[in-house]
């Protein structure tokens, strides 16, 4: 084709050739946003592929320590799941073996079985790149890029090889939409994003890990450092991302648990206590430190 | 005495030498500067940094050091930036914590100390002499580039602890490779930390001239070198030579000449502490 552009001098012809190689770009990295973080068809499908998330007996080390021993979940697609429980009991290293952020820890160790879509996603065979874009996380203090607003939307599909501007725009703009700070940014997209409001922000990083089209979100205490407008108005964002998304939050706040969440599972010194619908944790709890904890009395 | 009287009256006494021990350094500086700026200020003209060196010294200039000055500090940046951000990146990111961590990290800290002379010495025997470059500024520029590659290499390693681990990992979450996350996030919001460690080291360069007396630098040179190839002199030394004429006349210029080697070294490192505040200012997200 490359040979047929330079014989042909129709001007023409020449602009729909390149057109048409443009367009199979452009396909291609569609491909890519929407792409499957499963390189292998062939691996093996173990779990229920009802569930969108599924752990069984997952055990976690950090060097010596024990720190989360036998956590068996399994959790539906497009539900909120809240794990709650006293500082330090694990919850962070839990959510944290989804999108395998443990790994960049030395030391870190993890038996058990972590599927998603009912796939492996510590087999050899898995890109932790792909994983990661498939499942993305915010975390509890707002960490925007010290770039644009712009550039920190277009990030993630930047590393992941995008490079049509249009669809870069089309994407951010859509992303920034969803995560609902828009119509607050839109002037602005310029601008560095560290000058914005700490929910703001925040929202911005919704946005940020939405914009590489993933199936599953972590949030870890996303909303403890930001006032309470600001807190509710990412409560209502979850509740409405869960209609794309399945969602794992750890919270602190009993409220929002109760609040956002359609089930909970309830953690305590490294071990899973208790999972059940929110509704009945919080009102029936079946354990005493369950009840302690939901109760107020510790933690 | 009681508790309370003696330690303000040790607290006065340490105050007032701290004043003390800060401010002789000051007032040999300041009298330093105002004694060169006597000597040689009216020496300055367009004529002395248009002239090439001369018997006589009303006509000599320091066209050929300060051209060689350039020269020198152009090569010496293009191999030692490269080579000391890719050290330092590869020490703090990549290499394994471990015996031969420590032991790279101990030899760098190390080499930061080593006397400037022993560079030139071993930057006689493998630039000049193995590596047959002979007494030209490729040698001299490769002499200099080892002397502050350890400045360079720390501060880059300094730099890059103190970008904050929440940026690494909202790269890392975007599926970013390590790579990625060390070009497109960690090195640009490093980079005022490693470009203030750049110039001054840059600094302690501009100065230099014992390593590069003894890699063979002329103390006379009538023309301006072409290539990295060529033979040079630096401001330094012909300082120096001035500075050991017999006649007075040459201390007049010896003066000028350090009028302008020390107003180059403190815009260097003044910028370097402007860009220093601005970088620490940015790096708070
Ligand atoms: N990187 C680490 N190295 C060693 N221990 C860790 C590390 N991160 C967390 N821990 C320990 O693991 C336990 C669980 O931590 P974490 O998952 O952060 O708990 P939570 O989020 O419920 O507060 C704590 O005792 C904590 O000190
Ligand atoms: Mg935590």
């Amino acid at each position: 084709m490359a040979e047929k552009c330079e014989v042909v001098s129709q001007t023409g012809m020449e602009i729909a050739i390149i057109e048409k190689k443009m367009e199979t770009r452009i396909e291609k990295q569609h491909r890519i946003i929407g792409a499957e973080f499963m390189p292998d068809e062939n691996l093996s499908t173990k779990g229920n592929v009802m569930n969108k998330i599924e752990t069984k007996n997952v055990q976690c080390w950090y060097g010596d320590f024990h720190v989360l021993r036998d956590v068996s979940i399994s959790v539906e697609p497009n539900t909120v799941t809240a794990l709650i429980g006293p500082s330090g009991c694990g919850k962070s290293t839990y959510l944290r073996v989804f999108n395998r952020m443990n790994d960049l820890i030395d030391g870190f160790k993890l038996e058990g079985d972590v599927l998603i879509d009912g796939k492996d996603i510590y087999d050899k065979n898995i890109r932790v790149n792909e994983l990661r874009k498939n499942v993305g996380m915010v975390f509890q203090k707002p960490n925007p890029f010290p770039k644009s607003i712009f550039e920190n939307v277009a990030y993630g599909l930047r590393v992941n090889g995008v490079t049509d501007k249009k669809l870069i725009a089309d994407t951010v703009e859509r992303s920034l939409k969803q995560a609902a700070v828009w119509n607050e940014v839109k002037d602005n997209l310029h601008k560095n994003a560290l000058g914005l409001s700490g929910g703001q922000q925040q929202r911005l990083c919704i946005a940020r890990a939405i914009a590489v089209q993933p199936s599953v979100i972590l949030m870890d205490e996303a909303t403890s450092a930001l006032d309470p407008i600001s807190t509710g108005k990412i409560e209502d964002l979850i509740a409405d991302l869960k209609k794309d998304y399945t969602i794992l939050i750890v919270t602190h706040n009993m409220q929002q648990a109760l609040r956002v969440s359609d089930k909970t599972a309830f953690f305590f010194l490294g071990d899973m206590i208790e999972y059940n619908d929110t509704k009945e944790i919080f009102n029936n709890p079946q354990h005493e430190h369950t009840r302690n904890y939901v109760g107020g009395r510790f933690g | 005495m009681n508790n309370e009287e003696e330690k303000t009256l040790k607290n006065n006494a340490f105050k007032v030498w701290a004043v003390f021990a800060t401010s002789i350094g000051l007032v040999m500086l300041g009298i330093l500067l105002v004694k060169i700026g006597m000597d040689g200020m009216h020496r300055l003209s367009l004529q002395f940094f248009t002239s090439l060196p001369s018997r006589r010294a009303e006509d000599a200039g320091i066209f050929t050091a300060w051209v060689g000055t350039l020269w020198i500090m152009g090569t010496t940046a293009l191999i030692a930036i490269p080579i000391g951000i890719g050290a330092g990146i590869y020490l703090e990111e990549y290499s394994k914590k471990g015996w031969w961590s420590n032991f790279l990290e101990i030899n760098i800290s190390n080499l930061a100390g080593v006397p400037s002379i022993i560079y030139g010495l071993l930057g006689l025997e493998v630039f000049v002499r193995l590596l047959h470059m002979g007494e030209s500024i490729l040698a001299g520029s490769f002499t200099l580039a080892l002397l502050i590659l350890p400045i360079v290499i720390v501060s880059t390693r300094e730099s890059i602890k103190a970008v904050p681990k929440t940026l690494r990992e909202a790269s890392y979450a975007l599926g970013a490779s390590k790579w990625q996350t060390i070009s497109m996030q960690v090195l640009p919001a490093a980079s005022g930390g490693v470009m203030t460690g750049i110039i001054l080291a840059l600094s302690r360069a501009i100065g230099e001239t014992a390593p590069l007396i003894v890699v063979g630098a002329l103390t006379y040179v009538p023309f301006t070198p072409k290539s990295v190839f060529d033979s040079f002199t630096v401001l330094p030394i012909q300082i120096f030579n001035w500075v050991s004429r017999p006649q007075a006349e040459f201390l007049v210029n010896a003066a000028a000449g350090i009028i302008v080697l020390v107003v180059i070294t403190i815009v260097m490192n003044g910028s370097a502490v402007l860009l220093r505040n601005r970088w620490q200012k940015n790096v708070k997200w």
